[in-house]
């Protein structure tokens, strides 16, 4: 098991927004989080990833507990998140950006800036352009690659695919298996159920705080139920 | 030859001390953008900081020619320039550790900062009146002159004379050294560069592994450094008085915001454009005139905008208007 979470339980002050939620990712598995607004599906995230304090509960990464570590930590380890907002360096250049992802992995930067360009062509053509002025795609292709610079086993994306028009979602996930295929693994929380699900291996469903289904996501896509609460029939 | 005399008159009293004293803004200004854009809060206190970096290289130029070493022809505080920017920089540490790292690490709001900000000021030019006094010095000991105005006279055979100090051309070159030495930095090691992605997102910047107390002590190398070398070069052009660092704070708060605040070419900019501003309209046009039309129809009087007593309002109501009309700035800077 690469990553183990373990009944954690975790929220804003005085208010419980993860309850006591389970997931568990193998190496190569591409996991996605989905859920209704307001399940908890970006703090359960977070919570992984150590931007915000797990009340109780363990997080297990490598068969390593990881709990206390804060996220620069959990980087060292081999996490690396994308978040939903403010994902780029604006007022940078493309392959700036792209080497403040590998402040910390020195010493392969040049082959994972060459691995990174070769997965987004885009962001090789428009590396000395400011990154604020690239299209809401492209910035989201270089979020992801800004992630991938540190060369993570387990890279997690809150809602990727918010904001971008279908057809760059499209190309987005069809990127995130090309990422997985490459051996890293994926975890990412989605609103667009459906088509997170169809290129997930694993599917948690949230609801609440609380983990409603589990399964493949192929399983999932099936379920009846999951069909008529989560994804519209 | 009328034509002439004119401008050998603009270039003597505007062009050159204007390009001076842009500099030592310029240089005043990137030390207090510097410090707004990684920290976040406006600091009062640099002015103050200029004028500890000059004070501690006039006592370390003291203890220099006390020991008879000299580089005549040149100033002696040039030597002393390198030793007093270290401890102008540890001054500054010292000053984080003991300020605002506290009010950083509670998360404060940044206003509490700038208000620390003016404590430190304070302090600061209580230390400088004890260790130094509040005399005027000059720490000027090397040749005056480049070119002086009656050699120039003899020369070119004008009427008007172009006098070139060593302090200015001292100024001119160090603030370019400095200025490409900052620029280099920022923008192609990679201790720069974590410095802009820290102050573009923060968040990011520590998702990324980027650390903020190696950030934060870079920050202060720099300001430190700026500060001395602006502190000391404005000593060196003028005479060093403590009192006038306190007034050096509004032009150059004015240069930063004038060029936009957290852009470090605004700030030059913003510069030149205040000293340019403040010499051109307490010139006194009266002789410059007296070259270009018949002496009967000059008007009287010395044909001053304003007299230079108001000088600090000219930095003061172009930072109004800036902030009215155009509040980002020349460059697009953060509004603040």
């Amino acid at each position: 098991m690469l990553l183990d979470v373990r009944e954690i339980i975790c929220g804003y002050e005085n208010t419980i927004i993860v309850d006591g939620c389970n997931f568990s990712v193998k190496k190569g598995d591409i996991a996605c989080i989905v859920g209704p607004n307001g399940a908890g599906k970006s703090t359960a995230m977070k919570a992984i990833f150590g931007l915000i304090p797990i009340k109780s509960g363990q997080v297990i990464f490598n068969n390593e507990d990881i709990t206390s570590l804060n996220p620069q930590e959990r980087v060292i380890k081999g996490m690396s998140f994308v978040p939903q907002n403010n994902n780029i360096f604006q007022e940078m250049s493309v392959e700036e950006n792209l080497e403040m992802g590998a402040f910390i992995h020195q010493s392969s930067m040049k082959e994972n800036l060459k691995n990174v360009y070769n997965l987004f062509p885009i962001l090789n053509e428009k590396k000395s352009q400011i990154a604020g002025e690239l299209s809401g795609g492209q910035r989201q292709q270089l979020a992801v690659g800004r992630a991938l610079m540190t060369n993570p086993v387990l890279l997690m994306l809150d809602e990727p695919s918010a904001g971008v028009s279908p057809i760059v979602m499209k190309d987005l996930f069809t990127k995130l298996k090309a990422i997985s295929k490459m051996g890293t693994s994926i975890l990412v929380v989605e609103q667009n159920a459906k088509q997170a699900l169809e290129i997930s291996n694993l599917g948690f469903v949230l609801q609440n705080g609380k983990n409603k289904y589990s399964d493949t996501g192929k399983a999932l896509l099936q379920n009846p139920e999951v069909r008529v609460s989560f994804l519209g029939g | 030859m009328e034509i002439i005399n004119a401008f050998a008159l603009i270039i003597n009293y505007i062009i050159i001390p204007g390009l001076t004293y842009g500099c030592q803004l310029a240089l005043g200004a990137l030390g207090v953008t510097i410090i707004y854009t990684v920290l976040r809060f406006s600091n009062f206190a640099h002015g103050e900081l200029m004028s500890f970096g000059a004070m501690t290289s006039i006592l370390i130029t003291w203890i220099i020619s006390y020991f008879g070493i000299s580089i005549s022809p040149l100033p002696t505080v040039i030597l002393a320039l390198p030793i007093s920017i270290l401890i102008t920089i540890s001054y500054c540490l010292l000053i984080d550790k003991y300020c605002f790292q506290y009010h950083r690490k509670k998360n404060s709001k940044n206003v509490i900062s700038l208000i620390v900000s003016i404590g430190v000021m304070f302090f600061t030019s209580g230390l400088i009146r004890v260790l130094i006094g509040p005399n005027d010095r000059t720490i000027n000991d090397g040749e005056r002159f480049i070119i002086s105005a009656r050699k120039f006279k003899e020369i070119t055979g004008l009427t008007e004379g172009i006098s070139l100090k060593l302090s200015q051309s001292i100024t001119i070159i160090v603030s370019i050294i400095a200025v490409v030495l900052l620029f280099w930095f920022l923008n192609k090691t990679k201790t720069g560069k974590s410095m802009r992605a820290y102050s573009d997102n923060k968040d990011l910047a520590l998702l990324s592994g980027i650390k903020t107390e190696n950030v934060i002590f870079y920050t202060w190398l720099i300001t430190g450094t700026l500060a001395c070398i602006a502190g000391t070069l404005y000593g060196l052009d003028k005479s060093y008085k403590p009192f006038t660092y306190l007034q050096l704070v509004l032009p150059i708060f004015a240069a930063a915001i004038v060029g936009g605040i957290g852009n470090p070419i605004g700030a030059i900019i913003g510069g030149f454009v205040i000293s340019f501003s403040e010499l051109l309209i307490t010139f006194s046009y009266n002789k410059f005139l007296s070259y270009l039309i018949p002496i009967n129809f000059l008007p009287e009087g010395s044909l001053q905008l304003l007299s230079t007593d108001y000088k600090i309002a000219i930095s003061f109501i172009i930072l109004v208007l800036v902030l009215i009309l155009k509040p980002t700035g020349i460059y697009k800077g953060k509004l603040l």
